[in-house]
């Protein structure tokens, strides 16, 4: 009889833990999160930022058509849904894009949300509207749409110059989201009304940006939080000692360098902490214009002297990525297999040998332990443009190569870079969206603004139409495989690696997923909650 | 003493508009414009997106244009709008200048509470152990930088306090608001309350050598009289003229400090401004810094005549 009563009494412990866990897994309603902004952005206009610290403090403004599950880490085509579209179709061709949009949502201001408003957004993108953003980072994103069509209020289509499977993924970046047509863009830099989650309150530069939920949102029951508050801090130590003590629930998204993510498991053992790739890979550019790069085979030479492992193991304690121009996998959808990578010169795992080859190629250009090549290596003034550029410049010694380092202020960088005043420059690249037609026409197209180092090579782009068409992911992969290697072959811009970074939150902090194959698209925070 | 007054009001006003046109130009010769940045910052110039930006900014116009247009804004009192958040100037500066102004006022009253007292003991106690301790801290005072004390002080709060002492711009009481200032006060203080010792010191031993001094030892004034009403009061002039010096410095500590103790102060905002080039902020900022710091040099002048009748018979 007693061995029942044990058995009864352990069952309901067994019942109360269990609906206790359960209880505690469940979102609660309040509570403002408080992190920590790295900087001030410019202004709060997203489709006008070139930086996720735009994105990061906005995006739970707005609302897309469509957008990346903000609970799977890896951004890809299946994890696109829907958002202010219901639903969404292709035409049989591809070369038509319908949505079907959400009907019932309001804008911040209460206005109703049409599908006026998404065309006012797209002919702003692509500067057909008379209001004109100050600035169009991604204006070739939309190269061929030829135009929106409104079908009604609630139904879009996007036509196509040609079939662009992936102009679904451009759509689902943090970077698009719909903007109201009857705010101009100069209000939506200093006040932006959207259809998100939250509402913005105010933005004091330098100080902090606050958000406020949105009681009408058309999710019923969303946001849990009742605020976001980013107080900006732009000095990193203050930042993390902040969150340390408690200050803030939640560092800066991919905010944290390896080294300093060991200092705050130390100081606060109980925060979480992760570690992801962030999609900005690390690459040289090169002046093949001018002597002594304009030779291919110095330039052959520079990219067989990287020693990746070197840089990876420096700078991130091993905890970054080698790649091509694609992030590789596993996060990365688009990037080679290794053994696929490892066949492209200088990428093999014998340093040695590969910088052996890389003195006979100077030697053929006439360079020798007699007679080194003097260049500079420009960058901008930044820690994680710097130190890159440090290693680089020793490694480059191994092949009769003397590196000078030339620190460029930020505001002059790219001019210097536009008008070829460089040998060597150490970039970086951001990946907004882990998909080649963002990647190789921005970087690598005959003609592109951010093609720096004005790369062309018809033939391969061909290949790139060619893969932007391709509606077979695997056959499409095949071809992005060989444009990679052809670019890294070709010493286009030689990726030295991808970078990885840490962020970290209190553990009551529920329901943030840190993307691993973007720092751009993850920040919604509708369904954040805090357990307190 | 009118005509000491007017002549130091005539310079005040020369040393103003020759600040303004250094502010002005040296500001155009830095390198890149709020625009390049803007699309420096966006890794691509788009060369007609650029024209229309300057444009509607105002800096495609002459140099001289941009200077009278400006100068005569100042003077009239519209600073116009900051290139950046795109608001009027004043309503960005304005907010930041209290904090700043309660930040400064602190840390030089901390400088002269700490200072002069310890100067004066240092000086009396001479060749004492006292005297070398003061010594040994003062030296430390002008050696320590103030970002470098700052984030001692902040790191030695979170690991032994857990507590961090940043900025907190609601505080729920009047001893929290105190803390919110008086820690980053202390840190960018502690070098001019160095300093105001060393001065203090040199000056008062220079003083406490006088014959009257001994005079008045003689006749039998108290230690306090003759090292405070005697000595100090004829050996503060050096000391005036330092911590007016400090005043001015204290923007370049302040800086820094408010960096550190992430304080939304006019310093740091200033430092922020000139990062992005946005000159409606910067100028206007630093000519408003030229006028409270050449307006403190004037006090100081008029001081110097309150305080030693020859300045003022003679000059």
């Amino acid at each position: 009889m007693r061995s029942v009563w044990a058995l009864a009494a352990r069952a309901a412990l067994c019942l109360l833990a269990f609906s206790t866990a359960s209880f505690a897994g469940e979102p609660k309603q309040g509570g403002i999160l408080r992190m920590y902004h790295r900087d001030s952005p410019a202004n709060a206009s997203i489709l006008e930022g070139a930086t996720y610290s735009v994105n990061v403090p906005f995006m739970g403004v707005f609302n897309n058509l469509v957008i990346y599950d903000q609970h799977m880490a890896q951004n890809s085509p299946d994890s696109i849904r829907p958002e202010l579209a219901e639903s969404w179709t292709w035409s049989g061709d591809y070369k038509k894009l319908t949505f079907k949009l959400r009907q019932s949502v309001k804008w911040h201001d209460g206005k109703p949300f049409t599908s006026a408003d998404v065309k006012c957004s797209f002919d702003l993108l692509m500067g057909k509207s008379q209001q004109k953003l100050r600035q169009n980072p991604r204006k070739t994103w939309y190269s061929e749409v030829n135009d929106v069509t409104p079908n009604g209020d609630f139904e879009v289509s996007f036509d196509l110059k040609r079939p662009q499977p992936s102009l679904l993924a451009m759509l689902a970046s943090g970077y698009t989201p719909v903007y109201p047509c009857h705010v101009s863009p100069a209000e939506m830099r200093t006040h932006p009304i959207g259809t998100g989650p939250f509402k913005f309150v105010e933005f004091k530069a330098n100080e902090s940006i606050k958000l406020v939920r949105n009681p009408d949102y058309w999710k019923k029951g969303l946001p849990y939080l009742d605020g976001i508050e980013y107080t900006i801090i732009t000095n990193r130590s203050t930042a993390i000692l902040a969150f340390v003590a408690g200050k803030f629930d939640m560092t800066f998204p991919t905010h944290i360098t390896i080294p300093l993510l060991k200092d705050i498991k130390s100081q606060a053992p109980n925060a979480v902490c992760v570690v992801e790739p962030t999609n900005v890979s690390t690459n040289i550019i090169v002046n093949s214009t001018a002597p002594p790069f304009d030779n291919i085979d110095i330039r052959r030479a520079m990219a067989l002297a990287l020693d990746r492992k070197a840089f990876v193991n420096i700078l991130f304690e091993g905890q970054a990525d080698i790649g091509g121009t694609m992030l590789p996998p596993p996060q990365g959808i688009w990037g080679m297999p290794k053994d696929r990578l490892e066949t492209i010169p200088g990428y093999g795992p014998d340093v040695n040998a590969n910088r052996d080859e890389a003195k006979k190629l100077m030697q053929k250009a006439g360079y020798g332990p007699d007679k080194h090549l003097a260049v500079k290596v420009s960058t901008r003034n930044l820690a994680e443009y710097r130190d890159p550029a440090v290693i680089l410049i020793d490694q480059l010694k191994s092949i009769y190569i003397d590196g000078e380092l030339d620190v460029v202020e930020t505001a002059n960088w790219f001019p210097k870079v536009a008008r070829k005043d460089y040998m060597l420059g150490l970039n970086l690249t951001g990946n907004a969206v882990d998909d080649p037609d963002q990647s190789f026409y921005e970087n690598y197209s005959c003609g592109s603004e951010r093609n720096y180092t004005n790369y062309c090579n018809k033939e391969i782009e061909k290949l790139f139409d060619l893969q932007s068409q391709e509606t077979d992911v695997n056959k499409r992969k095949q071809l992005v495989w060989d444009i990679d290697k052809k670019l890294q072959e070709d010493v286009a811009r030689p990726i030295i690696f991808h970078a990885r970074a840490g962020t970290c939150w209190q553990p009551y902090v529920k329901g943030v997923t840190i993307m691993s194959n973007s720092s751009y698209n993850g920040f919604r925070y509708e369904d954040v909650w805090l357990d307190k | 003493m009118f005509a000491y007054l007017v002549r130091r009001l005539f310079l005040m006003l020369v040393t103003l508009f020759g600040i303004s046109v250094v502010i002005f130009f040296l500001l155009r010769i830095v390198p890149g414009n709020i625009v390049d940045i803007l699309f420096a910052a966006a890794g691509y110039v788009d060369p007609a997106d650029k024209a229309n930006l300057e444009k509607e900014l105002g800096i495609d116009q002459p140099l001289v244009v941009q200077y009278l247009h400006w100068i005569g804004g100042f003077l009239r009192g519209d600073f116009g709008y900051s290139y950046v958040s795109e608001k009027p100037a004043l309503q960005e500066i304005l907010p930041r200048i209290p904090i700043t102004a309660r930040l400064a006022g602190l840390a030089l009253l901390f400088s002269a509470s700490i200072g002069i007292p310890l100067g004066v003991i240092s000086a009396v106690k001479q060749g004492t152990r006292l005297d070398y301790t003061l010594r040994v801290v003062s030296l430390s005072g002008l050696s320590l930088p103030s970002f470098w004390l700052g984030l001692l002080i902040l790191t030695a709060s979170v690991a032994m306090f857990g507590q961090i002492p940043i900025f907190n711009p609601n505080p729920a009481t009047w001893l929290e608001a105190f803390a919110t200032y008086a820690v980053p006060a202390a840190a960018v203080g502690f070098r001019s309350a160095a300093l105001t010792m060393r001065i203090t010191r040199s000056s008062m031993l220079e003083v406490l050598r006088q014959d009257y001094i001994r005079t008045a030892r003689a006749k039998g004034a108290s230690d306090a009289a003759v090292n405070y009403r005697h000595a100090l009061k004829n050996a503060i002039l050096p000391v005036i003229t330092v911590i007016g010096i400090e005043a001015a410095f204290l923007i370049g500590g302040l800086i820094v400090t408010e960096t550190v103790f992430n304080i939304p102060g006019v310093a740091r905002f200033l430092v922020e401004a000139i990062r992005w080039r946005d000159y409606p902020i910067v100028q206007n900022l630093v000519m408003l810094i030229a006028v409270v710091v050449v307006s403190a040099n004037f006090i100081v002048d008029m001081l110097y005549a309150v305080f030693d009748p020859r300045i003022r018979y003679t000059d």
